[in-house]
């Protein structure tokens, strides 16, 4: 067995006890802001997390993720809208609802290849963003403000902290839920799958089911995501699901590395930092930050993650 | 003592019964007649080369009958049951299995994931989301077997792409074989090896035969010549000879059309 003290899981031990400290170091230095940029940061790494299990181990690129990161955000605003605070209630909704959907577009999306998946998975996005622009009661194109974030009876997620801490937490758990999947019977259908599909129908496997399984449960992942971003940013408008949300999601996966357990965190913590550090030196900050991610395209396949394993994995 | 003897009699209609029967198969593309009303069956137990030259409609025939392909017109029957319009992956559970021509393995996976993954589709559903499969042996262990089977042992943690050429056909064939198949349909399993090799496998394959019924496809004709328990030569999508490997090369017809074709080749 090989050993597990390498550099890049000392590099990712770092980070998540960085993550753990980040409450502290906000209150040392006697301002939010860190708690806020890193709640962010946490919340979409469990997109870009449900990303990387369809796109890195399943082969499956979704240009269309923002959706389910809408979905979940909008069954949460609109039901504290309509008057339902609960949490108990939101948030298994607004994981059903994204699975619901994530059935529908898996459904029709996986039956398609390639380019054409990319296609379809994005028109799918728009139609629903453009569903979220008509909604009138809602606040429409201008958004929906959210005046009470979920209510989960003794837990307040109105302190700044524990909501940090609860965002933190489901992230653990949906990476050790990845890791689990990935390794299981299942997951190995889903990597052959990626691999040659040809091959796992003549060896008897019908993949149909098996990839829109996995199809669902990273969309109810990344509705998670937006049901915590909805009471993160205790607002909700069809930004939340624009197109290119879903692009940042797969630069995210891309930079920190696809089909790697920890990539998407490694990649989402590196994406919003340098978007943050990089918007305040310029105004334009993406002419730095593109040439930045071609670097990474072009000469580290396996993304940071590939970097840290010393470049084995590209 | 009636019943005892009419049971007797049954089983021995159905040793006598062929496994595969393919009836009047045609697949057309465009103007090109791939398959032209092929008709053949393949005993249980026997070993029947398909052999032609190339563009004969070889592969053709085989996606048809491992369902990747659906034909015009025709009937395929596997253990009596037709399976003309079965899904490749339900045909497999039936007890099909093929290697490809071009091999077609996990390239990013390890040897015995590769197998493994064959063991584990004939295991039930993979819908199993928790245990780790790599530690599982109800598959670890059949697909180690199926590798030391066909020559791979202590490969098993090797990285598919870094493999040979031949280790890659030896592969396929395990795959094949970890599927607890009825039937072996092997497209071209030479395809590309070295004389050693070739022979490695002609040895392989002797003992294959005695486990189960082959259909092979095969352009090396003294592999063919010294496995094959009966011959069906295929030109241009027909067969035009069909029968025991000597009647096969005295036949007139398949000289022209094939074997003479290939000696003149040799000679220039």
């Amino acid at each position: 067995m090989k050993s597990h003290v390498t550099f890049r899981n000392i590099v990712v031990a770092a980070l998540l006890v960085m993550l753990a400290l980040v409450p502290l170091y906000s209150a040392w230095i006697g301002n939010n802001f860190a708690l806020i940029l890193f709640t962010r940061i946490v919340i979409l790494a469990i997109a870009a997390v449900s990303l990387n299990l369809i796109m890195g181990y399943g082969g499956m690129v979704s240009f269309g993720h923002a959706a389910y990161l809408g979905i979940g955000a909008y069954v949460v605003g609109i039901l504290a809208y309509e008057g339902v605070p609960s949490g108990f209630l939101q948030w298994p909704l607004a994981l059903v609802v994204s699975g619901l959907f994530a059935l529908l577009i898996g459904a029709l999306s996986l039956r398609t290849r390639g380019v054409y998946f990319i296609m379809i998975t994005l028109a799918f996005a728009q139609m629903i963003y453009y569903v979220a622009v008509s909604l009138s009661r809602y606040g429409a194109d201008d958004g929906l403000t959210i005046y009470r974030r979920s209510q989960f009876g003794g837990l307040d997620l109105s302190n700044k902290v524990v909501f940090y801490y609860v965002c933190l937490a489901l992230l653990l758990l949906v990476i050790l839920i990845v890791w689990r999947i990935v390794n299981s019977r299942f997951g190995m259908v889903i990597r052959g799958a990626k691999s040659n599909e040809r091959r796992m129908r003549a060896i008897g496997f019908p993949t149909f089911r098996y990839r829109l399984t996995c199809f669902v449960i990273s969309g109810v992942i990344c509705g998670l995501s937006g049901a915590l971003l909805a009471n993160h940013t205790e607002f909700v408008s069809p930004a939340d699901m624009h197109w290119t949300r879903s692009g940042d999601l797969i630069i995210m996966v891309v930079l920190g590395g696809m089909g790697s357990l920890f990539g998407p965190v490694i990649g989402a913590v590196a994406f919003l930092l340098l978007e943050e550090g990089l918007a305040r030196l310029t105004e334009y900050w993406q002419i730095i930050f593109g040439p930045l991610l071609l670097a990474v395209v072009l000469y580290a396949r396996g993304g940071i993650d590939g970097l840290l394993a010393g470049g084995k994995r590209g | 003592m009636h019943a005892a003897e009419s049971m007797a009699c049954l089983r021995e209609v159905n040793v006598a019964e062929p496994l595969l029967e393919i009836e009047n198969l045609s697949k057309r593309f465009g103007g090109i007649v791939a398959s032209d009303n092929i008709t053949l069956s393949v005993e249980k137990g026997e070993l029947h080369a398909i052999i032609g030259p190339n563009g004969a409609g070889k592969t053709t025939l085989i996606s048809q009958l491992t369902g990747e392909l659906t034909p015009n017109a025709g009937r395929v029957r596997f253990a009596g049951e037709d399976i003309t319009a079965m899904q490749p992956w339900r045909r497999s559970l039936q007890g099909l299995a093929r290697s490809f021509q071009i091999t077609s393995v996990f390239l990013d996976l390890t040897v015995l994931d590769n197998v493994a993954l064959a063991v584990q589709a004939h295991a039930g559903h993979s819908f199993q989301f928790w245990k780790n499969s790599r530690k599982d042996p109800s598959i670890r262990e059949p697909a180690r077997a199926a590798l030391a089977h066909v020559g791979l042992s202590g490969r098993e943690d090797t990285v598919v792409s870094r493999m040979s050429h031949g280790e890659h056909r030896q592969l396929e064939i395990a795959m094949a074989l970890a599927t607890k198949p009825r039937m072996l349909l092997l497209d071209e399993p030479m395809a590309g090896m070295g004389p050693d090799e070739s022979a490695r496998l002609v040895k392989l394959l002797k003992e294959l035969k005695n486990e189960y019924t082959i259909l092979l496809i095969e352009h090396d004709m003294e592999a063919v010549f010294a496995l094959a328990d009966r011959i069906s030569v295929l030109v241009y999508g027909r067969v035009i000879a069909s029968g025991l490997p000597d009647d096969i090369r005295k036949d007139a017809e398949v000289r022209r059309a094939y074997l003479g074709e290939e000696k003149r080749a040799k000679h220039v």
